[in-house]
């Protein structure tokens, strides 16, 4: 049961989730390339270890092992990291997932910089950005334990391809439990109505906080939770920088691909204001802590105040 | 089945990949011809499928991991009933089902969209995996029966593709003894001999040592073909790979052995010279 505010990893509410989802899906088969303790994938094999199979260190074969396993009724879900599962796989996702429209689902832990000190090798900052490029997957970036649960729910509901985004981090929870959840919703968090800062994954927290923040200097911001990078809930966003008539984007992502562009490319089109993207610009990770990181790379609530004051001054 | 009969097919399958790619004016022949006769005994006489009921539950499974034999499988399918053999004249056009590569979405039948190479061949284990996975046993063990076989096609050049090795070494690894595996060992890839552009050589040791039963066959001889599919049901707890002698181009007499006809299309004039090879082929049967 998790409280409001308790850090858990997004890795291990996936873990969680996978126990609960075994019991009731048995064509359910959990994919992992040696990393099932680090993405707690392999936390299904305490309840039902014959739904796990571990592919190996063999990212680009588990990823087709998935394909064909879903042509033939199973439910698979593929466990790596993010730089692996998007990055290095990312051509057999897009031709023997993508292109013949499976019911696969990538879920990638360890994305961003906040896996830390592994470093740029490891922290993957374009996995949206790639996934969003698939015709018909759909894309989300849950941002604690409840939304992650919720997520991946969804994802093995529904049919199709589908990229979840978890991370290595505890970050605080910030939904209740039994929140309501649907594949394309954004939420607004919090009403505001000089600035809306649209979040995703981990930075909805800092969105947040950085919210108190502004609110104490007199500024009012509207916080909305993008889980879903695609298909995006522009009616939602349109709505509210209808109100605002400024937006600020906030992702553990290149500035580039991820949410800050499909945002750009929906105002582009529909209600063009000038907006600010937070995300990291044009440059790879290093080691560090996850605070440390969040932190440098202007991610961290204070760091996101600042920007979102600058960006309206 | 006759071998007479098989050879009777195949030969009308081979008319059928020239038709289809000269209709297109685009594809591949030369990997096409060669696999003509190893996808014609497992369509017309192997394998466990039905062209009125393409994704009955229980069928034998193919991968056609080569996708751009695409070719090849189209004609036998055609022939085989799945669809018209007029519409191979579709091949590769605007609005065909005859998709340039296999496009399982496009066509009912395709067991598995391919294209690019070295991912059809992990397909076709994640299948043969599925297919054991329905067969456990009431303490979720493998047992010994599989709910269907898996066949895929690989070319020779394809192995030079490190995801092969992938998916070999969990293959063996898995004991996906309901996997057989076919190279189409022509010899040649686009860029010449494969053993010059960067040899695969020696194959069989190769998935011997990935833990596979190996046989090796002369890829246009159906008795051969045919008693090595056999085999393969017989060996347990590990998958075969049959490794099949062919000649790129097989039946049409300027194409054999020519590297230059992996990826082109004949012209009116080489069209009818090719039919009227492959007519006499027909006759002589």
């Amino acid at each position: 049961m998790a409280e409001l505010g308790k850090k858990i990893a997004t890795r291990q509410s996936y873990g969680e989730v996978l126990q609960e989802l075994s019991e009731k899906y048995d064509n359910l088969i959990v994919l992992d390339a040696d990393l099932a303790g680090s993405t707690k994938s392999g936390m299904i094999k305490k309840v039902h270890p014959e739904m796990h199979i571990d592919c190996g260190i063999a990212e680009a074969n588990m990823t087709v092992i998935a394909a064909g396993l879903s042509t033939c009724g199973m439910i698979p879900v593929i466990s790596t990291f993010a730089m692996f599962g998007a990055g290095r796989s990312y051509e057999q996702v897009r031709n023997s997932i993508g292109y013949p429209h499976l019911n696969v689902k990538i879920c990638c832990t360890h994305a961003g910089i906040t896996v830390g000190q592994d470093g740029a090798s490891h922290q993957c900052l374009e996995d949206l950005a790639l996934m969003r490029e698939i015709p018909g997957m759909v894309v989300m970036n849950p941002a604690d334990d409840s939304e992650a649960k919720a997520a991946i729910r969804a994802a093995v509901a529904y049919e199709g391809p589908v990229y979840i985004r978890l991370g290595r981090a505890a970050v605080p929870v910030v939904f209740p439990e039994d929140m309501d959840f649907e594949i394309g919703k954004g939420v607004v968090l919090r009403e505001g109505t000089d600035v809306t800062i649209a979040a995703t994954g981990v930075c909805v927290d800092s969105a947040l906080k950085a919210a108190d923040k502004l609110a104490e200097e007199g500024i009012s911001a509207e916080v909305i939770n993008i889980c879903t990078i695609k298909p995006l809930d522009t009616q939602l966003l349109l709505k509210s920088v209808g109100k605002t008539r400024k937006i600020v984007t906030v992702e553990e992502h290149f500035v580039t691909g991820g949410l800050g562009s499909a945002v750009a490319e929906c105002l582009a089109e529909n209600d063009p204001v000038k907006m600010l993207r937070i995300g990291v610009k044009d440059t790879f990770g290093q080691s560090g802590t996850a605070d440390e990181l969040m932190k440098f790379y202007g991610l961290d609530a204070d760091s996101v105040a600042a920007s979102v004051k600058a960006y309206l001054a | 089945m006759e071998n007479k009969e098989l050879k009777k097919i195949a030969n009308d399958v081979r008319k059928g990949i020239v038709t289809a790619v000269h209709a297109g004016a685009s594809g591949h022949p030369g990997g096409s011809l060669s696999a003509a006769d190893i996808a014609t005994y497992l369509y017309f006489e192997e394998m466990n499928i039905d062209p009125k009921d393409p994704k009955k539950e229980d069928r034998d499974r193919f991968v056609m991991s080569k996708g751009h034999a695409s070719p090849c499988l189209y004609s036998v399918m055609a022939h085989r009933g799945y669809f018209p053999v007029e519409e191979l004249t579709t091949f590769r056009k605007f609005g065909s089902r005859l998709q340039g590569h296999p496009c399982m979405q496009e066509l009912p039948g395709i067991d598995m969209s391919t294209g690019s190479l070295g991912q059809g061949v992990s397909a076709a284990c994640g299948m043969a995996l599925a297919g054991k996975l329905k067969c456990r046993d009431e303490n979720h063990q493998f047992t010994e029966n599989a709910a269907f076989r898996v066949y895929t096609i690989l070319g020779d050049g394809e192995l030079e593709e490190g995801q092969v090795w992938e998916a070999a070494m969990f293959a063996g690894a898995k004991h996906l003894d309901n996997l057989t595996l076919f190279v189409d060992n022509n010899g040649l890839q686009i860029d010449g001999k494969i053993e010059d552009v960067n040899s695969p050589y020696p194959i069989p040791e190769k998935f011997a040592a990935f833990g596979f039963h190996v046989i090796e066959i002369d890829g246009h001889d159906f008795d051969q073909i045919r008693a090595a599919v056999q085999e393969a049901k017989t060996v347990k707890g590990m998958p075969t790979a049959i490794i099949a002698k062919t000649t790129k181009g097989k039946g049409v007499s300027f194409m054999e052995n020519q590297a230059g006809w992996h990826g082109e299309a004949p012209n009116d004039e080489q069209y009818a010279v090719a039919m009227a090879d492959l007519e006499k082929i027909g006759e002589e049967i």
